[in-house]
């Protein structure tokens, strides 16, 4: 009954994304680091709660254009961007944006997990805090309790909610990153190669947590793994050398990918 | 199958021959580069503990001040011949107390009072500063005039020094500062108990005076603490502030590294430059008083921002970029990154360089002396603006001095101060411990 309605829920999300609704826009993103251009005009739309996947041999530029979505590239000395991105119909690079807004919209999962050096507790109020999300002391502890659930870590986690962060292990860190950025309630959670630090066993856990967030989050995940991107996401997009290749459905990407240059790397023949 | 029975008995895997990679040397430079690590621990080690000795052994004795305690008649014969204390108040202040505390010494010595030279030999081993303390006495408390009190009363700095066994009594009686009379005197004082030496706490209460035994690093500590007080006050927030803005929010272009640049020399420029700055500045152009603590507090603060800022911004930048991100990724301002984040986890390194940079301007001198606080206080500065001295200038002024008693107190001061800058280090310690514990 339950793989019933699972299943069910699949059909609906597929049928979803037949009628598209696209979250984010990406019109001639270009991106320069000083002299050097690490993206040349990608055209990248990402879908409403869909879980997109951005592969690509090392240094083709896929953390660079995540970072375009959340302005994380501000923080860069000399970074500077070209073209247009759209949150909803925003241009996100509008001077009249705020950033503060756009990120607290456009939450981020880093590559190495990196919990706050506090407690398990503040690592996950603290969005919430600064936003204002919480009014009383129980709101609070419900978005930590939520989050932390959401995340798939409260059942590990509930007894020492006020231990460091930084006592986890390396899975339970990630998640607790996770969860963190959950609690902020964004609309679209960026995450650069989520898993690149965890064992199997973790891995699955988060791609599970993947599959579960989109019904609420649209997601953009950078992987290095074939099987993962294959596994969590609903469309691929391939970037080679600051350029977008292709974007597809993920089933046709690794079935019959329209570029060469794809099957190649798919096939491991670079990169 | 015949394969595997033709293979090779199985066996241990002969040994390829030993390379020489040279592990001989490798081990030997490491022994050497040890030997070399410890001998110089050893010798900086010897150097500090031939300082601590010799400022030890000169010193401890400046803790201890030889006193004599006896009953003082307060003669009105003598401080208020005419009884006028009722019409000219200044009568009690301007009495001759030196000769009520001889006379009373005198007669406990059975010394005539006809017999002058006698009486200038007992004159001789009492503090001059009995004037003062007798004045004190009698116009706190007129009445006590006719009485006879117990007093303790300072014993004159050269008996001191020979109670203390300081001055070599084999020498000829007139190539000392004692007379063989006066050294009978003490050791009969001694016996009957009323010479012995007490805690010298007019060595922590006293300002300046030329008398070896009535002198103390009161007024210089008060100074010190003033001007530390500025110094934490003013450089900390100022320091911190300028390397937060530095490092986290000024765009990074020739101008600011300039001002890097310029921060790095400022650092190494000679403290006598900045007392010829404080002198121009807060003194020839602002018009504070000289030798006031305000002043030396301010050069000090100068002089100290400099090193608050480098550490501050070494600490800032040993904050892994990571927590930023993450901090910013969640949409926390830049300002709620710094205060939030980065700020608390470069604290335990602010704090050290801090204290370390407080240290420093607590055992500076060269600046103070062109401010005018190489002067002879004698009272307490109630404020940072009356004039003060500070610790190391008065440990410079004192060791300009012959007398014997203050060659002991020079390495008293010094133990004071060394005593100060143990107890700071030992405060940074604590302080990094503290913040550090927390993640
Ligand atoms: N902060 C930076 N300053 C200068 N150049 C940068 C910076 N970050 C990235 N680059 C350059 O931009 C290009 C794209 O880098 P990016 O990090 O986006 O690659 P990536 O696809 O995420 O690689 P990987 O899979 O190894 O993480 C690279 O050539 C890289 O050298
Ligand atoms: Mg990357």
């Amino acid at each position: 009954m339950n793989m019933m309605s699972e299943a069910a829920v699949e059909k609906a999300l597929d049928r979803q994304m037949n009628d598209i609704s696209y979250k984010m826009i990406g019109k001639d993103v270009s991106v320069y680091y000083g002299e050097k251009r690490a993206l040349y005009d990608v055209n990248l739309n990402v879908r409403e709660n869909t879980v997109t996947a951005l592969i690509g041999p090392s240094g083709c530029g896929k953390s660079t254009f995540l970072r375009t979505l959340n302005r994380m590239n501000d923080t860069i000395d000399g970074c500077r961007v070209t073209g247009r991105i759209t949150l909803d119909s925003d241009d996100i690079y509008d001077p009249n944006i705020d950033v503060v807004e756009l990120r607290a919209r456009v939450g981020m999962v880093f590559q190495k997990p990196n919990p706050f050096p506090k407690s398990i507790y503040e690592n996950v109020a603290y969005g919430p805090r600064i936003h204002g999300l919480a009014k009383a002391k129980a709101d609070m502890d419900a978005i930590v309790e939520q989050s932390l659930q959401k995340a798939g870590l409260w059942n590990e986690v509930k007894d020492r909610l006020h231990e460091g962060g930084t006592g986890l292990s390396g899975g339970q860190q990630q998640r607790l990153c996770i969860a963190r950025a959950v609690a902020v309630s964004p609309e679209v959670i960026l995450m650069d190669e989520p898993c690149s630090a965890l064992d199997p066993i973790a891995t699955a856990k988060v791609e599970e947590l993947i599959h579960e967030l989109r019904a609420n989050f649209t997601i953009v995940i950078v992987t290095h793994s074939m099987q993962q991107a294959a596994r969590v996401s609903q469309r691929t997009a391939m970037f080679h050398l600051g350029n977008l290749v292709e974007e597809n459905d993920t089933d046709k990407m690794f079935t019959n990918p329209d570029d060469q240059r794809t099957q190649d790397y798919i096939m491991g023949r670079f990169g | 199958m015949s394969q595997v029975s033709t293979s090779p008995a199985l066996g241990i895997a002969t040994k390829p021959e030993r390379r020489d990679i040279g592990l001989r040397r490798r081990y030997a430079a490491e022994r050497r580069f040890r030997l070399y690590g410890m001998a110089a621990i050893a010798f900086g080690l010897l150097f500090l503990f031939l300082l601590l000795f010799s400022v030890v052994s000169k010193g401890y004795t400046a803790f201890q001040q030889t006193m004599i305690t006896i009953p003082i008649e307060f003669s009105e014969q003598i401080i208020d011949k005419n009884n006028e204390r009722a019409t000219n108040p200044q009568k009690l202040v301007t009495a001759n107390y030196p000769v009520v505390a001889r006379n009373a010494l005198a007669k406990v010595l059975g010394v005539s009072e006809d017999d002058r030279a006698g009486l200038k030999a007992v004159n001789g081993m009492i503090s001059d500063s009995v004037r003062v303390q007798l004045r004190n006495l009698v116009t706190a408390d007129p009445s006590i005039i006719g009485t006879t009190q117990t007093v303790t009363v300072l014993a004159h700095g050269d008996l001191d020094s020979a109670f203390k066994g300081q001055i070599d009594l084999t020498v000829p009686e007139t190539n000392r500062k004692v007379s063989d009379k006066q050294v009978g005197w003490m050791n009969q004082l001694a016996e009957s108990g009323a010479l012995s030496k007490h805690f010298n706490t007019g060595l922590f209460t006293n300002g300046a005076s030329s008398r070896p035994e009535a002198a103390g690093v009161g007024v210089a500590l008060i100074g010190s603490l003033y001007m530390m007080l500025i110094v934490l006050v003013l450089s900390l927030p100022i320091g911190v502030a300028a390397s937060i803005y530095l490092e986290e929010f000024a765009p990074k272009n020739r101008f600011t590294d300039l001002i890097e640049v310029n921060i790095n020399n400022l650092a190494a420029v000679p403290s006598i430059v900045y007392g010829l700055l404080g002198l121009a500045v807060f003194i020839n152009f602002a018009g504070f008083p000289r030798s006031a603590a305000l002043v030396g507090g301010l050069v000090l603060t100068l002089m100290t921002l400099p090193t608050i800022i480098i550490a501050t911004r070494a600490a800032l930048k040993a904050v892994p970029p990571s927590i930023r991100a993450a901090a910013l990724g969640l949409g926390a301002s830049r300002m709620q990154t710094v205060f939030h984040h980065v700020l608390p986890l470069a604290m335990p390194g602010i704090l050290t360089g801090t204290i370390i940079g407080l240290a420093h301007a607590l055992g500076e001198t060269a600046p103070l002396l062109l401010i005018g606080m190489v002067a002879f206080v004698a009272d307490v500065p109630a404020t940072p603006m009356d004039p003060a001295t500070a610790l190391p200038v008065q440990i410079y002024m004192w060791a300009n001095e012959a007398e014997r008693a203050f060659v002991e107190r020079t390495s008293g001061a010094i133990i004071v101060l060394l005593i100060f800058l143990i107890l700071m280090n030992v405060g940074a310690i604590l302080l990094r411990r503290r913040f550090e514990r927390r993640w």
